[in-house]
């Protein structure tokens, strides 16, 4: 069970350099949030994974998959809400992205109830 | 086997780190340093993880969830401000 911690804290720290590649070297903030947030999420939640599995207790690992739910559950909500205030407050998608951008219908009503 | 392993870890993360600072200096505009702080949270867990299997003191998993639940409000609140913020490109 320890080598399996390894190699799993292993491939989340790998997980998570290339996350941070993506995000110095993508064109754009909308390509960047797909690296830091699946490749991120990815990387720091099999590092945890890892971590618990190297020790084998049930309390332990119940918790490391606690911590992994939740990271799962709260990264695309987070990231979509970026991407939506990103959008709204003007910034244009990289041509090189080729993502055609849906005009923001609800600009004003989004600015009120903030 | 642990302690080589936790080097290799702290290591890549480190170097995640540097990459995710230079974006956060030289991003250019708002919405990206918003994204780097979310993924030094990130990376600030992963790290955590790594430091509570090379110690066993794995008390310090409740802490890597503490920190992803201010990460992810965090965020939200950034988003939040970004949107009321308006139309500054």
């Amino acid at each position: 069970m320890t080598i399996a911690g390894g190699v799993l804290v292993v491939v989340g720290a790998l997980f998570c350099f290339l996350a941070a590649l993506g995000v110095l070297r993508f064109p754009d903030v909308f390509t960047r949030m797909h690296a830091a947030t699946k490749a991120g999420v990815i990387g720091a939640g099999l590092i945890l994974l890892g971590a618990a599995v190297a020790s084998v207790d049930t309390a332990i690992i119940l918790r490391a998959l606690v911590g992994l739910i939740f990271l799962v559950l709260t990264g695309p909500v987070s990231a979509h809400l970026l991407a939506r205030a990103a959008l709204i407050s003007g910034i244009v998608p990289a041509v090189t992205a080729n993502i055609t951008p849906v005009p923001a219908q609800n600009t004003d009503s989004a600015s009120q109830n903030s | 086997m642990i302690p080589i392993v936790t080097d290799i870890a702290f290591i890549l993360l480190g170097l995640a780190a540097t990459m995710v600072v230079v974006r956060i200096i030289r991003g250019p505009t708002l919405a990206d340093r918003i994204l780097g702080l979310d993924m030094l949270s990130l990376l600030g867990i992963g790290a955590i993880g790594a430091f509570a299997l090379r110690t066993g003191l794995y008390l310090y998993l409740d802490l890597a969830i503490a920190l992803a639940l201010v990460a992810f409000v965090a965020t939200i609140a950034f988003a939040r401000y970004l949107i009321s913020r308006g139309r500054h490109p």
